[in-house]
């Protein structure tokens, strides 16, 4: 009897018996693991538990995971998550559907705009609203905006786990152009609240047009100094080629989505295949790898960057005029001038202000294509002007499932490469 | 006579009285002095360099241009709290920093770190100290050579126990990454070195940089080990040389992504901060090995004023080229991962230093009983292209059988 079957028969449960499958998820209790820790290893036990987090450089936040470890050799692994939980879908249900949106934009802080969109999105569908046209093409620009923010956070992040510090630093400094232009159309860097029921919050402002166009033009010349430092670089493939590999199969038994299911061949974007916004109306490729290793989700997402910039200019020259937000006063605020003038836009001011307005009683999902994979909100309305229940179908929190089946017989420097490619971001895990 | 056995300075070959033991202990203290400074030039040269090729401005606040980042960073280190973990070895907890360090200086003893090595006339490295005849370096060993690979091995345990005495999960598997990857690429470093030696024919450093020292015409560069062995000892000293050194792209030991901080993990305040010194100081003394081997040290010629002056610079000038490439290599390349490490040490640098070395061997042999030089190589080549395809053909198998046995495993 090993050490971890002799806690598992002083526990007397079959916890002992579990331990010993084949599965690569570990199913250990935190009970059994902390008595497992006293237990002075027996001769020829030579697996040790090691707690990977939730403070671990490259947990990407506080993911924490369960180790049982050979040497260097994971065998199985248990992610644990919760220690980000913020409880924002229940404080979803305390606020207005105006405030709603400064509450989602918070979950995947690497890319809130997709939170709001799809929070406006099901909030719009059980108004049964239409947002002006301008409002579509703005929200789309935003979206591939942020997307190409967000894989960028993705390429420093994994180059920093690769050991590629230089890589860190360019991705972050690409982002950082990004966020300004975010910063001039939305007033924040991250956290917006731009995109709200009923369109967006403001108009894009004075020489967007020339800010945009100067971060086409110098992003891609930018985007190839990756492929130039990392894509042919002998270490960086045979750190990442045939490692933590998935077939579509898998990733659609555990509901996997975004680049991760793309990466096997699997052909899946919500952009093309359930169009919103106004994707049908634009060309893009969605792109999708071979051998499912984190390879190819490196390159999935560095030429998603250059698809979405290949989508940013077109809705430049596409970009409608009109109104930016539905012109329903039950919906959206007035024009602060017409406060002064109009009782009745006094009123509606107020009203929106105090109580919120009021949403028809029913259920709604919408789901965007977010950098993760699909992003769902899915409302549930009893009339009144805030959301009886709200949940977001996190793509971070269902991608990380496959942890411990990518993890399964790896070595310790890889369950880094594949924590890295799955990308979580840990507040829309938890939210 | 002992003193032949203990240096081969001149200083030490006559009556050793008060003015040579004074003039020794001066140059042990200019050297430990030196080292200092230079490691605390090394930290401010490695951030200020990595930040202008990751376009970022690096350490600026402390002293001109952040000069002074390393010291305010000592001395903050000084004053944190020093934690020993419950679970520590706490005598070896206490020792491992001091094995890591003390070998740090001592291989700085063996480097001939100026003198006139111009090559011309009464060029023989030695200056003059009030009126003793003497080498600028701290002691010129007959074995120094090997004093430096034994050194190299003794700075592993310092790694391996600190990691090893912490009582804890990751600087243990910190420490086996350590033992593992210094011993293997010790093997690959000495058996690059020893196609040195063969050129040298001494181990003592004085001769090598003596012996790379031709004129310095523009031919006369081939005096260099660098062309004298054929460039592969080389390149494979480098990678070894890294890989002993623990720093990117094989900083395994201490990979901050995966170990939390490797074999230092608990070490905190002026116990962290000694493992920190000996990294930079081994950077700063590898460099100088390397240039020692490789590039004749001091050697270089001497354009005005005295020609020892000229040594100290020409070492000087390619110790920081050095320093350069150790600071390029960590800015540009990602972390290879532990098997891979192996995979290149045993499988590629081992067979490819000894591969070589037999190579320039025969090639001696040849010249000393004047056979002919193409014979030989039209025989080694095809020799070294069998044995590679040997090496790889059993690799490859040995892979085959080992997947096979997993998939059987597998199947169960």
């Amino acid at each position: 009897m090993t050490a971890v079957e002799a806690i598992g028969s002083s526990l007397g449960d079959d916890s002992a018996v579990r331990r010993r499958d084949d599965s690569p998820v570990l199913r250990m209790s935190e009970t059994e693991a902390a008595a497992l820790g006293d237990v002075p290893a027996e001769h020829g036990d030579t697996r040790m538990l090691v707690n990977m987090g939730p403070q671990h450089p490259s947990t990407h936040g506080v993911l924490r995971l369960m180790l049982e470890m050979e040497a260097e050799t994971v065998l199985r692994s248990k992610p644990v998550v919760g220690y980000l939980h913020t409880g924002m879908e229940k404080t979803g249900e305390t606020l207005t559907y105006l405030q709603g949106a400064t509450n989602v934009t918070r979950m995947d802080y690497a890319s809130p705009l997709f939170n709001e969109l799809a929070f406006s999105m099901a909030v719009e569908t059980l108004l049964e609203i239409d947002v002006p046209e301008r409002a579509v093409w703005i929200r789309m620009l935003m979206s591939e905006l942020n997307r190409i923010s967000s894989h960028l956070l993705f390429q420093a992040t994994n180059g920093l786990d690769m050991g590629a510090v230089s890589a860190m630093i360019y991705g972050w400094r690409l982002r950082e152009d990004t966020l300004r232009l975010f910063e001039k159309i939305t007033g924040l860097r991250m956290n917006h609240n731009y995109i709200r029921p009923g369109g967006v919050a403001a108009d894009l402002p004075d020489g967007w047009r020339d800010d945009l166009l100067r971060l086409t033009d110098a992003l891609p010349d930018k985007v190839d100094e990756f492929d130039t430092l990392l894509t042919g670089q002998p270490i960086w493939r045979e750190r990442l080629q045939g490692v933590g590999i998935v077939n579509a199969a898998e990733c659609l038994a555990l509901g996997l989505t975004g680049p991760l299911l793309r990466s096997t061949g699997y052909d899946w974007d919500l952009r093309r295949d359930m169009p919103y916004l106004a994707y049908d109306e634009v060309e893009f490729d969605v792109l999708v790898g071979t051998y499912g290793d984190c390879f190819d989700r490196y390159a999935i997402r560095l030429n998603e960057i250059r698809e979405s910039l290949h989508l940013v200019r077109q809705i430049l020259d596409k970009m409608p005029g009109g109104d930016y937000r539905i012109q329903d006063k039950k919906v959206t605020p007035p024009p602060r001038a017409r406060i002064d003038q109009s009782m009745e836009a006094l009123i509606h001011h107020f009203k929106i202000f105090t109580e919120g307005f009021k949403v028809p009683e029913g259920e709604a999902y919408a789901a965007v294509e977010s950098p993760r994979g699909e992003l769902g909100c899915y409302i549930v309305s009893d009339g009144g002007p805030k959301p009886y229940r709200l949940h977001m179908r996190g793509p971070s929190f269902v991608n990380l499932q496959v942890l411990p089946h990518m993890m399964a017989n790896t070595l310790l420097a890889d369950t880094v490469a594949i924590i890295s490619s799955v990308d979580p971001i840990m507040g829309e895990v938890d939210r | 006579m002992l003193t032949p056995v203990l240096a081969l300075d001149p200083l030490l070959l006559g009556e050793v009285g008060l003015s040579e033991v004074l003039i020794v202990l001066l140059k042990v203290v200019v050297a430990f002095a030196v080292l200092l400074v230079s490691v605390l030039f090394m930290v401010w040269f490695e951030r200020k360099f990595i930040s202008d090729m990751q376009n970022r401005i690096g350490p600026n606040v402390a002293g001109p241009w952040g000069l002074l980042q390393t010291l305010a960073d000592g001395i903050k280190l000084f004053f944190k709290e020093d934690l020993i973990p419950d679970r520590a070895d706490r005598f070896v907890f206490k020792l491992a920093p001091f094995l890591s360090l003390v070998p740090a200086f001592l291989i700085f003893a063996v480097v001939p770190i100026g003198g006139d090595f111009s090559g011309g006339e009464g060029s023989d490295g030695v200056v003059t100290l009030w009126g003793h005849d003497t080498y600028l370096q701290v002691a010129d060993m007959p074995v120094g050579i090997l004093f430096f690979l034994a050194m190299s091995s003794i700075a592993v345990y310092g790694i391996m126990l600190a990691g090893w005495s912490s009582g804890s999960k990751y600087p243990l598997l910190g420490s086996v990454r350590a033992s593992a990857q210094m011993v293997s690429y010790e093997a690959a470093l000495g058996l690059s070195l020893a196609t040195v030696l063969l050129k040298t024919g001494s181990l003592s450093s004085h001769d090598i940089a003596l012996g790379q020292a031709g004129g310095f015409g523009f031919g006369d560069l081939a005096d260099w080990n660098v062309v004298a062995t054929g460039f592969v000892p080389f390149v494979i000293f480098l990678i070894a040389g890294t890989a002993e050194l623990n720093r990117p792209p094989f900083d395994l030991v201490e990979a901050e992504q995966e170990l939390v901080g490797g074999f230092h993990t608990e070490y905190s305040s002026l116990r962290f901060s000694l493992f920190f010194l000996a990294e930079f100081m081994n950077t700063v003394t590898m460099s100088a090995i390397i240039v020692l081997l490789f590039f004749g040290g001091p050697a270089g010629p001497a354009l005005v004023g005295p020609a020892w002056i000229w040594g100290l610079i020409w070492f000087t000038a390619k110790l920081m080229v050095f320093l350069g490439v150790f600071v390029w290599f960590r800015a540009s390349l990602p972390r290879l991962r532990y098997d891979q490490l192996m995979d290149l040490g045993w499988k590629v640098l081992i067979p490819a230093a000894l591969g070589w070395f037999l190579f320039v061997a025969a090639l001696d042999l040849g010249a000393n009983r004047g056979w002919n030089r193409w014979v030989i190589v039209a025989v080694a080549v095809p020799a070294m292209l069998v044995a590679m395809a040997m090496v790889v053909a059993s690799v490859s198998s040995a892979r085959h059988s080992r997947l096979a046995h997993e998939d059987h495993e597998g199947a169960f």
